[in-house]
């Protein structure tokens, strides 16, 4: 048993490769027996992933999911930033420039929008909740933009860790439910082109979610996503501790 | 050679990514503004242009189309290292304003989509694509 594990543990990023095979084999085989292809199995085995990246963290208490586990530890290269991002780069290829000048002033909006609806939303809801000083309200709103924005923006204004760690949880809530509910939101929103796509990705902003979401929905809209939320998460650390916040001091402080 | 193609990748996203991280730096956060964006239009440029001349041929195609290919395992790999855990254990408030953000953000999908005229939906996905997905 041990020199299994050894030999897994050297050689880690193979053994991702044959967890998320495996992973991929079983998503296929539920989606064609249980949901008759109406689910993809891109989607249920995103959905497979976070139910076992929820136990992984349960059981070591870690930041990595399952790949806090040793045996598993490649799964965090393999899922990481750098590949993660390589791949995305990598869909672009063969992508109809004149789509994307196209529906750049629509992509340009949505960014603008959505880190703007996101701050309000987080911030109303923290006020709901009883935390109605400018500090935690734009921190928690950050948070609600992505995982990142909430901490730099609660870094920068001084917020308390405690709010700091709640628009943490708030970010990482939206990336999980993004990468889940996009397939099934989409068609309700006319996520099926270029155009609503690159809307999409500006509004929601979370790369991993709209990489996960949009993966699960239409590989093909991948890039158009990518390009718009590539931008969100610096423009939301630009205005959150900035503007969003001293509007907040304004109108609560 | 499929190097080259990975290779071209490669640069096109290290470029990207310092152009990124040069205009974070331009306007003061400690983030990587638009370093994929930038990556990926540098790609479709290059990519194009070198197609145009006869340089990109169909085993330096093959090094791109690896990794795009990949993106489908690599964002399951990328989804089971989640810190899921966290997120749940954020209780009511965290879950509702991530929630609400999601819905407001999807609600305005249509009206946004529609700036610059509609747009047609992609044709359906052929047995091909999907058995690529």
């Amino acid at each position: 048993m041990e020199i299994v594990a050894d030999v897994l543990e050297r050689n880690g990023l193979l053994f991702a490769f044959v967890v998320v095979g495996a992973l991929m084999l079983l998503s296929g085989w539920l989606s064609k027996t249980l949901t008759r292809g109406r689910l993809q199995g891109s989607a249920i085995a995103i959905m497979l992933g976070l139910v076992l990246a929820y136990l992984g963290g349960i059981q070591t208490g870690g930041e990595d999911g399952l790949a806090d586990i040793a045996i598993f530890s490649g799964l965090g290269l393999m899922g990481g930033a750098m590949l993660r991002d390589f791949a995305i780069v990598a869909t672009a290829y063969g992508v109809d420039l004149q789509e994307i000048k196209k529906s750049g002033a629509a992509g340009v909006i949505a960014l603008i929008a959505g880190i703007l609806v996101s701050f309000v939303v987080g911030a109303a809801v923290a006020a709901a909740f009883g935390y109605t000083d400018p500090e935690s309200m734009a921190t928690i709103g950050a948070g609600a933009a992505t995982y990142i924005v909430g901490p730099v923006t609660g870094t920068a204004i001084g917020a308390s860790s405690e709010v700091i760690a709640l628009s943490v949880a708030a970010g990482l809530i939206k990336a999980v439910v993004v990468m889940v509910c996009t397939p099934l939101i989409a068609p309700f929103i006319g996520l099926n082109n270029p155009k609503s796509a690159m809307a999409y990705g500006g509004l929601m902003g979370t790369t991993s979610g709209v990489a996960g979401g949009l993966a699960a929905t239409d590989k093909r809209l991948v890039p158009y996503g990518a390009m718009t939320a590539t931008f969100y998460t610096g423009l939301g650390c630009l205005l959150g501790p900035s503007v969003f916040y001293f509007t907040l001091v304004g109108l609560f402080g | 050679m499929v190097l080259y193609g990975v290779a071209a990748l490669a640069l096109c996203m290290l470029i990207g990514m310092l152009i990124g991280d040069g205009l974070g730096v331009l306007v003061g956060v400690d983030a990587n503004v638009g370093g994929v964006g930038f990556a990926m239009i540098l790609l479709v440029v290059a990519t194009d242009r070198l197609r145009k001349r006869g340089l990109f041929p169909k085993p330096t195609e093959q090094g791109v189309l690896f990794w795009s290919a990949l993106y489908i395992p690599i964002v399951i790999a990328m989804a089971s290292t989640q810190n899921v855990a966290e997120a749940i254990g954020g209780g009511p408030m965290a879950a509702i304003a991530g929630l609400g953000a999601l819905a407001a953000g999807a609600a305005l999908v249509p009206v946004i989509a529609r700036v610059g005229g509609q747009s047609e939906a992609l044709p359906p996905m052929t047995e091909e694509e999907k058995q690529e997905a």
